[in-house]
């Protein structure tokens, strides 16, 4: 019962969607503040590589996951500090950071300057809970057979949401993102709040870089998220800018993602082509969706996302 | 600053963040050939990282051993990560303006702009690994992958108890169509009977996605895993459920002490050497070589612990007489899935039809077409 389809496809859609889930809610939180930061995908291959680079040199997860989000975290410090402070476009910096950061560019120079290929990790995320928890006939093993970067997940989206709903910084950073002007005005220091959810919002991606060389492939290669950034862009939209539904969008890519594989392994033979491409046509329909400006707001996306602040420009 | 300035900056601020990241890209594989001018340069492009810990670093084990071997009289370099595509003609024109006299391309996809590249530079000697066009300055070089495989195989098949064996697959094109025969060949030689299941990634490297292909492949059943990709991903799987794995085309015990059973391996840099020499001295001339086990260009990796001494002579046994010639994988009498005789007793598959195989032997699951 454990290995039919249905309950392999919604485990593995529990794994491979937890780094989409860890850069997505980065994500939230730069677009939620008025950023929109199209540098994921290089944030979470610097995370990737520099997390794998801590746990071969110190053998310790948790400070890998450390550096990882302050890898991620200095990535995005750099887009902060152009579209903030210097007001580029967010759009042409995003894409930088990304060529900058990402395949052939930053990651792979560290990857390869610090010798990380060819190498498998030296402790990788396991599963945690016993045995007699994870063998329970389907939930056991898309619940309780999962490693401490799922649950961390878990409780980051209940954070992210407390957060946004019930705290008085939440309250305000969803100011920020809807109207700088009028939370300049209420004394919300417009460029401190922008600064500090993207950077947290970098450090988030690079964990989700982290959750493929620590937990999914477990080794370093160049390049090895393979666009999961760009989903995790494409989530926040889906999602309207939500955190609970973040997650489930997440979950959802993560099964489209296992899906041909899974359904070749039990022979069902449908082009896998076809499947592969699924979720990246899934992301090109979103951006179609709220490519319009009456949908965007319908959806819930903040107004001023993707637009500089210029104090006496009001 | 002014408004203006700072408007002004941002964007150059901008464009210079991308033009370091270019500069760093590019930086990665040249950094390696920096030198002299009156040195013969021979250059190699590859699928994937040159570290893959799989096909593209065998290739370039070769390399470092022209390097070494040639020392100052030689300048190699290698372009990494190139794509399949229109891509790779840009890769060789550039390489060569840069002097280079001798390149060698190591995966199937680059051939038709390696060939148009060939016919333009009658000056430059071209080598395709994998390939089927040969021309005057081109030549084709592969080894018989499906000799070692077929030992690898029986490896997959002795460790296996329930005769379901996964095998992690790239495209569907004769060559891998080809390694998947001889390996499920050599499977049921040590396990009558056994199945070899079958799932295409559409990729040669991409660990992501080989760990997903794995994990499928397990959880339907397969208690022994095998491979045609490149990366150790599969292994890595393995050997966190405790599946025995057998790789490809590299050594991977370290990515699956308990588990790794062994791999067919490569040994490229013989002929490596042999050619860029020959590139060197004007004796070059353009050929088909296919190396084999008796010639040490194939090889088996080293056994891990779960090959039991039994197995291992079995396989020793086969692996004397495909040396002695006695013996062939593709040799009948050989039967397709639907079970039709393809190949009658007593009868051999020559080089020509290895390479147009698009057919798969009886007990493999899964369809030719990918």
């Amino acid at each position: 019962m454990n290995n039919s389809i249905l309950v392999v496809v919604l485990a593995s859609a529990v794994l491979y969607g937890t780094p989409l889930l860890f850069a997505a809610l980065g994500e939230l939180l730069a677009e939620r503040s008025g950023v929109l930061n199209l540098g994921v995908e290089g944030m979470m291959l610097v995370g990737a590589v520099m997390g794998f680079w801590a746990v071969q040199r110190t053998s310790s997860l948790a400070l890998a996951l450390v550096v990882a989000a302050i890898a991620g975290g200095a990535m995005a410090l750099i887009h902060a500090f152009l579209v903030v402070t210097l007001r580029a476009n967010q759009i042409v910096s995003g894409l930088a950071l990304t060529i900058f950061a990402g395949a052939a560019g930053l990651s792979s120079y560290l990857g390869n300057d610090l010798n990380l290929a060819d190498q498998p990790a030296k402790r990788i995320f396991h599963s945690v809970l016993p045995k007699s928890l994870r063998d329970l006939p389907v939930i056991g093993p898309i619940l309780f057979n999962q490693s401490l970067l799922v649950y961390g997940s878990w409780v980051v989206v209940i954070v992210v949401v407390l957060y946004l709903r019930r705290t008085r910084p939440g309250l305000n950073v969803r100011a920020v993102g809807e109207s700088p002007a009028a939370a300049d005005a209420m004394g919300i220091n417009v460029t401190v709040y922008r600064y500090v959810h993207t950077v947290v919002g970098g450090a988030l991606a690079g964990i989700g870089g982290a959750c493929f060389s620590l937990s999914i492939t477990p080794q370093w290669v160049d390049g090895l998220t393979s666009g999961a950034g760009w989903i995790a862009i494409a989530l926040v939209i889906f999602a309207f800018w939500r955190p609970g539904l973040v997650l489930i969008g997440a979950y959802f890519f993560g099964a489209f993602s296992a899906l041909p594989y899974t359904l070749q392994a039990h022979g069902v033979t449908i082009a896998p082509e076809l499947l592969q491409s699924l979720p990246y046509v899934m992301t090109v329909l979103a951006l179609v969706l709220v490519s319009s400006a009456g949908a965007k707001r319908r959806l819930g996306a903040p107004a001023a996302l993707g637009l500089p602040y210029v104090r006496e420009e009001r | 600053m002014t408004k203006r300035k700072l408007a002004l900056a941002a964007p150059l601020l901008t464009l210079a963040a991308v033009a370091v990241a270019f500069g760093i890209g590019a930086g990665s594989g040249l950094a390696r050939s920096a030198g002299h001018r009156a040195v013969f340069k021979a250059a190699w492009i590859y699928v994937g990282p040159h570290n893959d810990g799989g096909w593209s670093q065998a290739h370039d084990e070769g390399r470092l051993m022209v390097q070494k071997a040639l020392g100052s009289k030689v300048q190699t370099t290698f372009k990494e990560n190139v794509p399949e595509g229109p891509q790779v003609a840009q890769v060789i024109e550039s390489l060569i303006r840069d002097g280079n006299k001798i390149i060698f391309a190591t995966s199937f996809g680059f051939q038709s702009a390696m060939a148009a590249a060939a016919k333009k530079h009658p000056d430059v000697k071209f080598e395709m690994a994998t390939g089927t066009i040969q021309l005057p300055n081109m030549a084709e070089y592969f080894g018989a992958g499906e000799q070692a495989i077929y030992l690898a195989g029986m490896a997959a098949g002795a460790a296996s108890t329930s005769g379901n064996i996964g095998y992690v697959v790239p495209f569907a094109i004769p060559e891998v169509i080809r390694h998947t025969n001889a390996f499920a060949l050599g499977a049921q030689a040590a396990h009558p009977g056994a199945k070899v299941k079958l799932v295409w990634m559409n990729a040669w490297f991409d660990p992501a996605k080989e760990k997903k292909a794995a994990e499928s492949l397990h959880t339907a059943g397969s208690d022994v895993l095998g491979q045609n990709v490149d990366s150790p991903a599969t292994g890595q799987y393995a050997e966190s459920v405790g599946v025995p794995w057998v790789g490809y085309d590299s050594n991977g015990k370290k990515f699956a002490p308990k588990q790794w059973l062994t791999a067919a391996i490569y040994n490229w840099g013989p002929y490596y050497l042999k050619r860029t020499k020959a590139a060197m001295d004007g004796t070059w001339k353009t050929g088909f070589y296919y190396g084999t086990l008796k010639d040490g260009f194939m090889q088996l990796a080293p056994y891990g612990p779960k090959v039991s001494a039994k197995t291992k002579s079995m396989i020793a046994a086969k692996k004397a007489a495909m040396i002695s010639g006695k013996f062939d994988p593709f040799q009948g009498p050989l039967y397709d899935q639907s079970g039709k005789l393809k190949v009658p007793k007593g009868k051999r598959l020559t080089i020509k039809d290895l390479y147009a195989m698009n057919w798969l032997v009886k007990g493999v699951v899964g369809s030719p077409k990918g």
